[in-house]
């Protein structure tokens, strides 16, 4: 890679061709945030709003949105609502706007939580097996290595509907069929393959001479494992567990097609979020919103490490 | 529990650590001394094997039961009527089906195009990237934001952004066009929503495809276009001889990875279009879960199920090859 002190040689490019190129690349950036922006717009619009054409892009904020995300509501008549104390609350002002009471709390909440629990336990699980497999493929000669390798990875590929039918039977048979613990094995199943192979990658880059010289010392291999080899993977491991989390708290095949109430997680909840006639767009919009804050997070946090995430670790920088 | 002085990352300081470690593990002699006593050998298979395991639970042993089910005429709705064992008479209907081969033929129009769009885009991007302007650091993680999020909830909204009364693209469109906002929809339309599942893909895969050709583009060494501009080749000449030959493997591993993915595409295409309007996006996904989990027919999903994984399984090894040979740079 050149670094910035390489400049003017003469594969340098000009000033003309970087300018050129820096307005072509912040154009295209632009144009594929506008969906992104729309959503989080659509958000802070009044239902009116939302749907008005031409579309606004100006407008009052509401958290109408929000109210309706994270609520239901009844209809009531003028009379009735007249006869009720003052609103509890912003939401319940808004609704009442609406000839509507607040009736209740939504499924919002529980969804984000399910969705909270099975991606950070599957993931915590993931990293464990992950980290101890790599270590394993890294450092020991391992009987048919290439073979188990590509085993685990050929595990990820498989499509997920045709893995969900025997799972659906399996988990139906032993009870775990809409269970938090059922979403935590299968998606840490799908995981490990992607641990195992980002993890053996930065253990690959740690130098044997470590932990040789910490045996030399006196440690046992498992010692040397745990005091010099895992604080030198912090870094890679912590990579590692994003790219899990980030792979959990997307999925939406498995959890549509084996999770409809209990463990049910938020991507199969927010689209089939209604209001009266048809989709409740601001509230699917903030629903939306929320949901997709922390990927953006970890995105920024991860972005050195985002080629080798994607990769399986072959490609480094 | 262990206390550490200052880190083990500093050579010099091991063996004084390494003391007290020692020291510390005594106080709890069973595990130490069973831990202590292994053999690299059995710490190896003590390290892999739960992985193995969970894997051989979760992924293979349901495999084997599909390709079980896919040989009889099991229904996951109706337990209680008798198995019956039917030999490959679902292979030979699936792959008799002209309905299946529909769907095949429905996904490779989705495979091929995104593949092509998000290759040339992505690969266009990457090159203008690499001309490192300023700010380009912050740009491409600008860029990369889309494949980061859920194909599904991100899909969904696209739903949204497609209305043809009061869509945001729609409404673009009409802008550019002229034509009215309300005169064609993308969803609804058996020409146009084969593209509108393509264009949503292509919006957010394309910065995969870019991220790993940029590294491609910076595997090249300066060296080669130094002696290359040293015998005046033109600029164009080093395109075509250097940067794109020498980029290829990267290209490949994207396309593969991108064609890999598609073709098992299910969770953007189910909320878009659930497959219609018809079957004119129905993906082999699609299909599969229509057959497994709405009209219940099992057996016949299994091997259909068995099918598109013997194909998903031919393309990963064609992947784990490329990937090698990038590895090997």
């Amino acid at each position: 890679m050149t670094s910035a002190t390489a400049a003017h040689s003469v594969v340098e490019p000009t000033a003309t061709t970087r300018r050129f190129a820096g307005s072509l690349v912040v154009l295209y950036a632009l144009i594929t945030m506008i969906p992104l922006a729309w959503i989080v717009l659509t958000a802070f619009k009044s239902p009116d709003d939302a749907i008005s054409y031409p579309p606004k892009v100006m407008f009052k904020p509401s958290l109408e949105g929000f109210c309706n995300l994270f609520t239901t509501r009844s209809r009531q008549t003028p009379e009735f609502i007249r006869s009720l104390g003052p609103p509890q609350g912003l939401c319940d002002s808004i609704a009442r706007d609406r000839n509507m009471v607040v009736a209740g709390p939504s499924n919002y909440v529980p969804r984000f939580i399910n969705s909270l629990i099975i991606a950070f336990g599957s993931t915590v699980l993931a990293v464990a097996l992950g980290t101890l497999s790599a270590y394993g493929f890294s450092r020991f000669r391992v009987p048919l290595k290439d073979d188990l390798l590509f085993f685990i990875l050929s595990t990820r590929m498989m499509p997920p509907i045709a893995v969900a039918i025997p799972i659906y039977l399996m988990y139906r048979t032993i009870g775990l069929s809409d269970t938090r613990l059922g979403m935590i094995l299968l998606y840490t199943s799908v995981n490990v393959s992607l641990a195992v192979w980002l993890l053996k990658g930065f253990i690959d880059e740690i130098p044997r001479e470590y932990e040789e010289a910490a045996m030399i010392d006196g440690y046992t291999r498992f010692q040397a494992f745990v005091k010099v080899v895992l604080p030198q993977a912090t870094t890679g491991i912590a990579a590692t567990a994003i790219f899990c989390l980030i792979f959990a708290w997307n999925e939406y095949a498995f959890a549509v097609l084996l999770t409809s109430g209990n463990a049910q997680t938020a991507p199969p909840f927010i689209p089939i979020i209604i209001g009266e006639g048809g989709q409740d767009w601001p509230a699917v919009a903030a629903g939306t919103t929320l949901f997709l804050v922390p990927i953006v997070v970890f995105t920024v946090l991860l972005r050195k490490h985002l080629l080798r995430g994607i990769t399986f670790g072959a490609v480094r920088k | 529990m262990i206390p550490v002085p200052g880190s083990v990352h500093a050579m010099n300081e091991l063996s004084a650590s390494s003391r007290i470690t020692y020291r510390a593990v005594r106080v709890r002699p069973g595990v130490a001394r069973r831990i202590r006593g292994l053999s690299d050998k059995t710490l190896a298979w003590l390290f892999i094997t739960p992985t193995i395991v969970l894997l051989l639970a979760i992924n293979i042993f349901p495999l084997l039961w599909t390709i079980y089910l896919s040989f009889t005429n099991y229904r996951a709705n109706r337990a209680n009527v008798p198995t019956i064992w039917l030999g490959a008479d679902w292979y030979q209907s699936i792959l008799t089906d002209p309905d299946i081969w529909a769907a095949m033929q429905v996904t490779a129009h989705f495979v091929i195009w995104t593949v092509v769009i998000e290759t040339v885009l992505g690969f266009g991007l990457a090159y203008l990237i690499d001309k490192k302007f300023r700010g380009h650091g912050l740009w491409t993680t600008i860029i990369l934001l889309p494949m980061m999020l859920s194909p599904a909830v991100v899909g969904n909204f696209w739903t949204f952004l497609y209305q043809p009364q009061i869509g945001l693209f729609n409404y673009v469109v009409a802008f550019f066009t002229g034509r009215a906002a309300s005169s064609f929809q993308m969803l609804g339309d058996v020409t146009l929503s084969p593209w509108a599942i393509v264009i949503v893909d292509a919006w957010m895969w394309t910065p995969y495809v870019m991220l790993i050709c940029l590294a491609g583009l910076r595997s090249i060494p300066d060296y080669i276009y130094e002696a290359a501009e040293v015998d005046r080749a033109s600029k164009w000449r080093q395109f075509w001889s250097i940067t794109l030959p020498m980029a290829l493997p990267f290209i490949m591993l994207a396309v593969l990875f991108r064609a890999i993915e598609n073709f098992k595409m299910f969770d953007m295409v189910n909320l878009l279009t659930g497959g219609g309007p018809g079957s004119t996006t129905e993906v082999a996904s699609i299909t599969l879960k229509r057959a497994a989990f709405e009209s219940w027919r099992t057996g016949y999903s299994s091997a259909f199920a068995i099918i598109l994984f013997v194909t998903v399984f031919g393309l990963a090894n064609i992947y784990v090859k490329a990937l090698n040979k990038v590895k090997s740079r």
